[in-house]
């Protein structure tokens, strides 16, 4: 089968990143299906180091990474860049950070 | 008073947050189900750590009374307990007691009367000094342990109670209204769940997904009522409109958690890897195999701010493509300038922090786009030790943004597009969350005082 890097926000039904808590960010991929959710992890692009990369957080402090069968979904928290709201805070809710899972690109069907 | 049968018990939910509103038609058809009670949270730190530190509500008075109005004549209609938990936000005393001025000046106006349960949540500083020093207080995920000072600069320290505290409040006959201060979102579900005597892991799962209101449901919404039986719950949107699907209830514990399975609360963790969801009608889902674990010890989580200085900002708009070209050596420079306009001041007392929106001004040093957008705009924001030290930080920043030199430069006139007056915005102080620990407690209720008064 033909397939061409496409990127996350065309495949998953949601991607979004939020606060857990004031000292963590927690980003989830929820696919549209179990056909998709089982695609895209046994592509093996989402990893501990890709995300370690992207949000420069070392790989060890890394609070919850994993593929969710229940679910059909992606999980991630990380410790927050900075604590929520202080001085220099340009993301209170963390509701935007986000976009660069969704630029990242899996291998799909043409 | 409706009586929870044996084996059912409703709860209504008409919103995620008080003070938020909700659709008064949906709320209506949630009374026709006849609820055993009417449970709503108002508690979150999600809007940041100035309620804590300087005594704000995340809602404005007016919206929540109301919010509270409706709520207050439902309860008289359906007879059933009203809970309200967090009172304000972040659940301090000082705003359990405004709920309750609150719902006094409705009942005054409308000739209402309510017997009232109020649960305070502050913790008092010297306690939480002595469990430090036994070591029964430690850092909740990625927080630096607890250190004497920052427990003394805290403005006020609250403690997230469980469901035990609610239970207590409810012992006492004919409790119309519960306002509790900071909670565990899902305790006053649970706990009126778990007081009818069914299964504590269901009733905390069932709480769990029906503090946020309809979010569980596609598209998210606002009203929800659940229905709890021995060995299952049910959950429903009251906005026809709507939908809960298996998908749904089952993403929707991924919101806002750590983990998405395993959520860690007063008094233990609920296991959610094991849950079975099936969809029973077009928009109502059951869930069954929640896990209740309930730990070694039982822990609270406290929550506490700091104040941190004052704060000033101006705003400022860019277009020149040769400025925009330069904008960071152009603001390392202003930088440079004023601190060294202002060597009087110690360096590391007060901060110059630049926002650039159009090049990285949300995602920072994380922003994968290198290339700036055609125009800018550029929050400075300036803390220091005083509000006017903070503003006069600015003023000079600002003017100097505003007329300095640059490389290729032929706009001479000024380098910045001004929006408003004044040119300099204070914000007023600072805060910072500072306190975000677990204590070991020995009751689950002894931290948190119940006192009831007859509102008429």
């Amino acid at each position: 089968m033909t397939t061409v890097p496409t990127p996350v926000r065309d495949i998953a039904k949601v991607v979004r990143s939020k606060n857990a808590g004031p000292f963590e960010i927690t980003l989830d991929i929820i696919f549209k299906s179990k056909e998709d959710y089982e695609a895209v992890k046994k592509s093996g692009v989402i990893t501990r180091e890709l995300i370690s990369e992207l949000y420069n957080v070392p790989t060890q402090a890394i609070i919850t990474f994993g593929f969710f069968d229940l679910v059909n979904a992606v999980k991630i928290t990380l410790p927050r860049p900075r604590v929520q709201g202080g001085v220099g805070e340009t993301d209170m809710h963390a509701a935007q950070q986000h976009v660069p899972l969704q630029e990242i690109r899996v291998p799909w069907p043409a | 008073m409706v009586a929870s049968s044996n084996d059912e018990i409703r709860i209504l939910t008409p919103s995620g947050m008080l003070g938020y509103g909700f659709p008064l038609d949906h709320f209506r058809l949630g009374l026709a189900q006849k609820p055993h009670a009417i449970t709503i949270d108002s508690g979150s730190t999600d809007s940041g750590p100035q309620k804590l530190g300087l005594g704000e509500m995340t809602c404005s008075r007016e919206a929540y009374m109301k919010d509270l109005e409706v709520l207050l004549e439902a309860q008289r209609e359906a007879r059933v307990p009203l809970l309200i938990s967090s009172a304000g936000g972040d659940g301090t005393n000082l705003h359990v007691d405004a709920f309750r001025n609150m719902i006094a000046e409705i009942s005054r106006r409308r000739g209402w009367r309510f017997k009232l349960a109020k649960i305070y949540a502050d913790i008092d500083k010297a306690h939480i000094a002595r469990e430090l020093e036994l070591g029964r207080v430690e850092p909740l995920g990625p927080v630096p342990p607890l250190e004497p000072g920052e427990l003394q600069a805290a403005t006020v320290v609250v403690a997230q109670m469980g469901a035990e505290p609610f239970l207590k409040a409810l012992e006492a006959e004919d409790v119309d209204v519960v306002v509790s201060g900071r909670a565990y979102d899902p305790a006053p579900t649970a706990a009126m769940a778990i007081r009818a005597g069914f299964d504590p892991a269901l009733a905390w799962h069932m709480g769990k997904i029906m503090e946020c209101g309809a979010l569980c449901a596609e598209p998210v919404g606002r009203n929800v009522i659940g229905y709890l039986r021995h060995d299952h719950f049910e959950i429903e949107p009251l906005n026809p409109g709507e939908r809960c699907t298996t998908a749904s209830v089952a993403a929707h514990t991924l919101y806002e958690k750590t983990h998405p399975f395993l959520l860690a609360g007063p008094g233990g963790t609920l296991d959610l890897s094991h849950c079975r969801y099936e969809q029973v009608s077009e928009r109502r889902v059951r869930v069954s195999g929640s896990r209740f674990d309930p730990g070694k010890r039982y822990t609270v989580k406290l929550e506490g701010a700091k104040t941190a200085g004052w704060r000033t900002i101006f705003i400022a708009g860019a277009r020149d493509p040769i400025f925009i070209g330069q904008i960071d050596s152009i603001l390392d420079r202003m930088i440079a300038a004023t601190r060294a306009y202002f060597s009087e001041v110690p360096e590391e007392t007060y901060r110059i922090i630049p926002h650039i929106y159009g090049k990285n001004g949300v995602m920072g040093d994380l922003e994968p786009v290198k290339t700036p957008a055609h125009e800018l705009c550029i929050i400075v924001e300036v803390a220091a030790a005083t509000q006017a030290l903070a503003t006069a930080i600015c003023g000079k920043a600002r003017t100097t943004l505003m007329h300095a030199p640059y490389p290729a430069r032929i706009a001479t006139a000024g380098n910045i597009a001004s929006p408003f007056t004044p040119l300099e915005i204070p914000l007023g102080q600072a805060c910072e969350f500072n306190v975000y620990h677990l204590m070991t407690v020995d009751s689950p209720t002894a931290l948190f005082p119940v006192r009831y008064e007859e509102i008429s």
